[in-house]
């Protein structure tokens, strides 16, 4: 175990060099930062003055390199905006990301888990029709049109639900409900798919012949083995969800990482928005180490590097 | 002498998108505690059809279409789903074809051995897990106290097949019911598993129901044979009876394809022709355009099962004929 974590770690040393590279170089394709921070009037000299300040006169390379040099001391530089280190502005508005994410995620699991394999346990009858159904229709409901649909609906005609904010229990409503919707549409068939064919395994035949009850079949036999595509597909929809977290946390006001990230181009506040990519790529890569682990704990022959 | 088990006019009907096929038309038997039946015949005939709508464990395609399972003079197929999972295990249990598909993939042998115990007599982990290994024990697997603790996948086919059957015997069923199982292994290790499973039926008086094809493990194993055709029994009766001097034509057709060593060199004989279609079977009886014997009234009237002498029946119209011969 000890050394699969450790492959999983250096294998994606290079993919995150290239984040940095590409962010690195991205971002200052953006404008220059003096056209924003100066008044108009600003002469030669106070231009030359603020680009030397930030070090934005020295050649691009030199100044990559000097980044990199920060980095390897885990200085991630301060924000343009408000001088504060751009690693402190990006852990402020992480949480408010990570509980939004969280809470769909979680959501978005165990309800497709749930809603699945009702529909699984017998197919094509007229709760598996139904499930099918609104799962295709919510896999396919584009998330910033249904979040502005809803802001018009709840919060503008009927006033039930803020519009923004993260106050209160109300707040969470739209915006959860926004990134939920895709992700459960997607992983309830999913879920349907892998458990009618673990449904169909040989196993659970010799598990009803033992006189096991439909619970201790579904979830006790069944579900263990349809959880390795539906771990997959979660996965990468919670990569997902922390990019479209940009989309829900901009409409929403929600004061999360993706809204720093906005804002950060917008402001040409190059420190926060590296800080701020570096810290997404780093929770993605986390996040798929965690499932190849989750894989290997639900099976014993991935453990083992058994071809299943 | 009232048999454990008896299967009486059971019928089992397969829904498809092109309409209802009737699988198993009638199928009838009795087996006694201690002793075993072979259920005989070819891929197709309903053998495992008729197998898993006793067990209970038809899939969500096929249903039984009439007839009785009486356990002891209880009919199950009549039970609610609870009482009929009471069932499963101390009553009736079934061993499968193939032993690495039966056993699920992701958890340890001990734990699906304990399983019988955890659900039936509520024990504890701790005490399941002790007649887990006690079972692993007696069907012979070697270090049965370190091996619970592996998956299927660690385990060689014929070990797989011991625990198949350690699971199906933990809680000392009336009637086992046996689904080709040795159909997956090598030859020397089909001995050792059928040996096993003789022990088993010895040991626990249970009654054992054999399916197969294979004639040679009929002669070595069973006391009563049933042949099975086109979804129903053909002929049945004590195996050396029925093998000595058959009293339907599929039967004598059986026997006559084996090769004998004295004919070393010659052509191998069968039976002409295939089973019948069973979405469209004909009228009258079902091995009619394959039989030697057959004439009109074999077109028009379905041959019911007679009795032919003591504890034998044949559904041939002319069964004396080859009785006579």
């Amino acid at each position: 175990m000890l050394t699969f974590l450790r492959r999983r770690i250096v294998s994606s040393a290079i993919p995150l060099l290239v984040v940095i590279l590409g962010v690195f170089f991205l971002a200052r394709l953006t404008g220059n930062p003096a056209n924003l921070y100066l008044p108009l009037s600003a002469t030669p000299e106070m231009r030359a003055e603020f680009a030397a300040r930030n070090g934005f006169d020295q050649p691009i390379i030199v100044q990559f390199g000097d980044y990199l040099a920060q980095l390897s001391r885990l200085d991630f530089g301060e924000s343009l905006r408000t001088a504060q280190p751009a690693a402190e502005a990006v852990l402020q508005a992480f949480p408010a990301t990570l509980q939004l994410a969280g809470v769909t995620m979680l959501l978005a699991v165990v309800g497709a888990v749930v809603v699945g394999s009702l529909a699984a346990y017998r197919p094509n009858s007229a709760a598996d029709r139904g499930a099918s159904f609104l799962s295709a229709t919510a896999a396919s409901v584009p998330d910033f049109w249904f979040a502005i649909m809803g802001v018009l609906l709840f919060s503008v005609t009927l006033g039930w639900l803020p519009t923004s904010g993260t106050v209160g229990a109300a707040a969470w409503v739209l915006p959860v409900a926004t990134l939920l919707i895709r992700p459960f549409g997607v992983l309830v068939q999913v879920v349907r798919g892998a458990m009618v064919s673990a449904l169909s395994a040989p196993y659970i035949k010799v598990a009803r012949s033992k006189g096991a009850g439909d619970q201790r079949v579904i979830f006790g036999h069944a579900l263990r083995n349809a959880a390795a595509p539906a771990l997959t597909v979660a996965g990468d929809l919670a990569v997902g969800l922390l990019n479209g977290a940009v989309v829900v946390e901009t409409i929403f006001g929600w004061p999360g990482i993706g809204k720093l990230m906005i804002d950060s181009i917008l402001q040409r506040d190059f420190a926060v928005l590296q800080a701020a990519v570096l810290l997404t790529a780093l929770t993605i890569f986390a996040l798929n180490i965690l499932i190849d682990v989750c894989y290997a704990l639900l099976d014993a022959r991935v453990r083992q590097g058994v071809a299943a | 002498m009232t048999a454990t088990m008896e299967v009486d006019g059971l019928s089992v009907d397969i829904r498809t998108p092109g309409g209802t096929i009737r699988a198993v038309r009638g199928m009838s038997f009795a087996v006694h505690s201690g002793q075993t039946l072979a259920l005989l015949g070819e891929s197709g005939c309903g053998k495992s059809m008729t197998a898993h709508a006793v067990a209970g464990l038809l899939g969500p395609v096929a249903d039984v279409a009439g007839g009785e399972v009486r356990l002891d003079g209880v009919d199950v197929l009549r039970l609610d789903p609870a009482a009929r999972r009471r069932l499963a295990g101390p009553g009736l249990a079934i061993v499968f074809q193939d032993a690495l598909t039966a056993l699920n993939p992701v958890y340890p042998v001990g734990t699906q051995l304990a399983e019988p115990f955890r659900i039936h007599e509520k024990l504890s982990r701790r005490a399941a897990r002790a007649k887990a290994v006690e079972l692993m024990e007696r069907v012979g697997i070697p270090e049965p106290r370190s091996r619970a603790g592996a998956y299927p996948h660690q385990f060689s086919g014929g070990m797989r097949q011991r625990l198949l059957i350690a699971m199906a015997v933990a809680l000392r069923p009336a009637v086992l019911l046996a689904d080709e199982p040795t159909t997956a292994l090598d030859v020397t290790v089909q001995a050792q598993i059928m040996e096993l499973l003789a022990e088993l039926r010895a040991e626990q008086r249970m009654a054992l129901v054999l399916i197969t094809h294979d004639l040679a493990v009929v002669a070595e194993q069973a006391d009563h044979v049933a042949v099975m055709y086109a979804g129903s029994v053909v002929e049945t009766g004590p195996v050396a009876e029925v093998f000595r001097a058959p009293r339907h034509p599929y039967t004598r057709g059986l026997l006559d394809s084996v090769p004998s060593g004295a004919e070393r060199g010659g052509r191998l004989r069968s039976i002409e022709g295939s089973p019948p279609e069973l979405a469209s079977l004909p009228a009258g009886c079902a091995f009619r355009e394959r039989c030697p014997l057959a004439r009109e009234r074999c077109a028009t009237e379905r041959p019911p099962l007679v009795e032919t002498g003591t504890g034998r029946a044949s559904s041939c119209h002319y069964w004396k004929e080859l009785a006579d011969a």
